[in-house]
Order: structure tokens, then sequence, then C-alpha cells
């Protein structure tokens, strides 16, 4: 990890109508850094993470990646984000593509690589994951952790800079969680910068360089999670400690 | 069945449906391609794109056909004078079928844009994610997908279309409502016969229509 920034978020804020969904929230991610983000539903961590590829439009603030500002719209936007992978609670894999074409779709289609290369490529990011063999399947037929692991060879296909999670084990059923947790560790390792919007602690612990507490679209406290976990500072942080740690 | 004995009389009704089929035909592909890019303006980002789509539904769904029919000769070849074909029966022929295009592309339109709200906002957001451009993300993600629920009710507007096309019967096409009248003022002792092999003809060239729009629907269905 080295210290140059690859995401900043500087005094954003975001309004849906009178909500104040974020508030002057300033953050930054190193290139190869892990940050995770973690809060109580409705706290904003969602819109931080999607305002981050501009699928959520700020009102006011910047948002830099890899140096350049965010663009507003058209062809720059576009390729801003085929360079910021995404993977969602609810998987969003093509339902009308099987598994190899929803990989092999941005590449050939938002890069206008070939054909070819890509496919070598779509394989042996399926096998990573462990889909190789259920290539030419159809989303519908894999099960959740199977389609949130395509999801992710999805993102990885267009070789990002970066990849935002937005609570991507939430919608599985527990025995898959730990299959896609298992993915995104190792992509953690291998230097992969990360924000993670997660419930998972466990991954947190493990796998963060860093935890992001939100609260009432505040970044409220920042620190590495052995730390944060032991030591948190904020009452908000340490009531919703104690109401996750319970269970 | 006299009346078609006749060779004069067959000709007229043959000549008359024939009119229908081409006027359905051409205005079938005008309307389908106006219908799209309209309903991709009604979905676009850009709010001026949008306005005008939205205008064009409001205004064409909600004027009578006839007016539009009206408008285009009365108005258009007669007070403006364009031409669509120095040949007259041409000429009437393409301005029905730009009356009958620019009024079903609005039906055309809605059908597609219900179609469009199908498909759940997270197949285009995940486009969009990877770095699909608006068109991109309708025409490879979304459209695709909304191709079975825009496939029926687009059935039930070209049959509609279909026997819409018998308006332009009033700006002097010999299409098949006015080789009725012609054949029932010449032969006012066979007006059920004629009746009955018009509407029989509709009837044998749209049931089958429908039914093949039914399976098309079917065809293109996506498991979720
Ligand atoms: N498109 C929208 N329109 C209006 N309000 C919205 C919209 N999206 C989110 N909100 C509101 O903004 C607030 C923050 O939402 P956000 O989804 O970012 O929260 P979150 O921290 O991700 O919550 P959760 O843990 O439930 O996913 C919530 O109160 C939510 O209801
Ligand atoms: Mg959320």
């Amino acid at each position: 990890m080295s210290d140059e920034a690859l995401i900043v978020l500087e005094n954003v804020n975001k309004w849906f109508g009178p909500l104040h969904v974020l508030n002057d929230v300033s953050l930054s991610v190193a290139r190869g850094e892990v940050v995770v983000v973690i809060g109580p539903s409705g706290s904003g961590k969602s819109t931080l993470c999607r305002s981050i590829n501009r699928l959520e439009p700020i009102n006011s603030g910047t948002i830099t990646f890899d140096g350049k500002p965010l663009p507003a719209e058209g062809k720059a936007l576009a390729r801003l984000r085929s360079e910021v992978g995404m993977v969602f609670q609810s998987f969003n894999l093509f339902a009308h593509k099987t598994i190899l074409q929803n990989v092999m779709l941005g590449p050939i289609k938002v890069r206008k690589e070939k054909s070819v290369e890509v496919r070598e490529r779509a394989m042996s990011l399926l096998d990573r994951v462990g889909i190789g063999n259920q290539a030419e399947k159809y989303p519908a037929q894999l099960s959740g952790g199977q389609q949130q692991r395509v999801a992710i060879a999805r993102a990885l296909a267009m070789q990002p800079k970066a990849l935002l999670f937005d609570e991507p084990t939430s919608a599985l059923d527990p025995e898959m969680v730990g299959e896609v947790l298992d993915v995104m560790t190792s992509l953690a390792r291998e230097g992969m910068t990360m924000v993670v919007v997660t419930h998972e602690m466990g991954f947190a612990r493990h796998a963060a360089n860093r935890v992001v507490f939100m609260a009432d679209g505040q970044l409220v406290e920042q620190a590495a999670p052995a730390e944060f976990f032991a030591n948190p500072k904020s009452d908000r942080a340490k009531d919703f400690l104690s109401k996750i740690l319970t269970h | 069945m006299d009346v078609f004995s006749d060779s004069y009389n067959l000709d007229v009704y043959v000549t008359g449906f024939l009119w229908i089929l081409k006027l359905t035909a051409s205005a079938t592909v005008c309307a389908v391609v106006l219908g799209v890019l309209l309903a991709a303006m009604r979905v676009s980002p850009v709010p001026v794109l949008r306005g005008f789509g939205t205008a064009w539904v409001n205004i064409f769904r909600n004027t009578p056909l006839t007016l539009i029919i009206f408008f285009c000769y009365f108005g258009l070849y007669s007070t403006l004078g364009v031409t669509l074909s120095d040949d007259l029966e041409l000429n009437n022929y393409w301005l029905g079928v730009l009356g009958l295009s620019i009024y079903t592309a609005a039906f055309v339109c809605e059908a597609i844009r219900s179609g469009i709200n199908t498909v759940p906002a997270g197949q285009a957001e995940a486009a969009r994610a990877i770095g699909m451009t608006f068109r991109q993300t309708l025409s490879l993600i979304v459209l695709p997908q909304a191709g079975r629920a825009v496939v029926a009710p687009l059935g039930s507007i070209l049959i509609a279309l279909c026997k819409n096309a018998t308006i332009v019967g009033t700006i002097g096409l010999m299409e098949s409502s006015n080789a009725m009248k012609e054949l029932i003022n010449s032969n006012g002792n066979a007006v059920f016969t004629i009746f009955f092999v018009f509407a029989g003809t509709f009837a044998v060239v749209l049931i089958p229509t429908g039914y093949g729009f039914g399976w098309l629907a079917n065809r293109l269905a996506v498991k979720r």
C-alpha cells in the first residue's frame, strides 16, 4: 500500500430532498488500501459508495479519482466508471446473458478489446472465483453466492483500479457468505484498492486497513480495525458496536 | 358471391386490401423506429429530449387519427405544398403513412417505455457501472430484456394500426373501406356478402397476427 491517494472525497454533501444523506464527508483512500464502511441503516453508506463512481451525483464538494475530478457526464464519465468496479448487494448480473457473456461484455463493448483475448481472461477469472465450470449457464441457474462471485469476476474483467462493494453478502444465505468473503479477502491481500460497505465484522477485522464509521450522513470516526473494535471513541460507534457484537 | 366473380369488382377488392397491407407495412416500420427513438428520449438523462418525447406522446395519443390524417392532407399537402410523390395516388399513400406513423409511434413509445419499466433498475445500474454509455445500456441490456413485455402490447398496437389504415380512405386512397363503399354503391343487393367478405379478410389476416405475437412473447421470456 502506497501513501498516494487514489480516491479523495472533500466536503461532500448530498441531499435527497430535505434529507441530508452525506454531511460534509471527507475521505481519502490510498492505492492498495482496503477501507470498510460500517454504520447503522440509513446512515448514507450506500450513497457514499455510489457517489464514488457517480451512480449518485453529489450536490457539493469534490471527488477525485486517480488525481482527476469525476467527470459530470458522457463518455468521460463512462470511462471513469470502467476503471472503478462495483459489486452490488443484489448481484445485478445481466439476466439475458450467460455467465461468460456477463464477464466478457464490458471489455468487448466498453474497452473494444478482442473477443479471443477477453475470453481467455474471463475464463481464468471465472476459474479464480470457482465458477469456471458454469460459464455457459444463465445467472438464474446459479446460487446467490455463485452469482456474487461472478459479479466480482465481471468487475475484475475490466481490470479496474479500485473496487466498490455495497453490502456484497447481505442478500446471501449464511452458508454462502464465506465463499464470497474468501474471494474478497484474497483480492485485498493482492493489493486491490477496495471500499467495502459491510456488516461482516470478521472481514473488517482481518482484511481491512481502516474502518470508517458513519452515522446520520456524517463520517463519525475512522481507525485501524483493531483499534476501532477495541477502543471506539464516539458514543455512536460504541452504541453501534454493542448492538451488533452482542449477537 | 356473384359480386366477387366479376373481375372488375374483384380487382377493386384486391387492390383495396393491398393498399391496407402496404399502409400497415410501411407505417409499422416507421412507427416502430420512431417509437423506439421516442422511448429512448423519454428515459434519457437529457431533460430536453425527455420533454420532447413526453410532448409527442401527449399530443398525438390524444388527437383523433382522422384529424391527423386530415392535417397531413389539407395542412401539409394542400396548404404548405408538401409533396411526397408526383403520383397523386402515391402521394396520398405516403401522406397516410406519415399520419399513421406519427400517431402509432406515440403508442409504440409507451409500450416500449412500460416494457423498460419491467426491467429491474439494477440491470441498467450494473451496465453503467462497468462503463457502458446510455446507448449501450439501452440497446445491449435494457431493451433486450424489455422485449417480452413489449411484444404483446405491440401486437395489439399493430392490429389497431392495420384497421386504422382504413382512415386513409378519407383522403382519397382506394383502400378497402373505399373499395367496399364503391362495391356497395353498385351492388346494393349484396350488402351483407360484401360486408362479410371485407370483415372476414381483416379477421383472416389479424387473428393469426395476434397469436403470432403471443407466441413471440413467450419465446422472448427472460428467466430471473
Ligand atoms: N433514491 C433515493 N431517494 C430518496 N431517498 C433516498 C434514496 N436513496 C437513499 N435514500 C435515503 O437516504 C438515506 C441514506 O441511504 P443509504 O442507502 O445511503 O443508507 P445506508 O447507510 O446504505 O443504509 P442500509 O444499511 O440500510 O443500506 C436513507 O434515509 C434513505 O432512505
Ligand atoms: Mg445500503
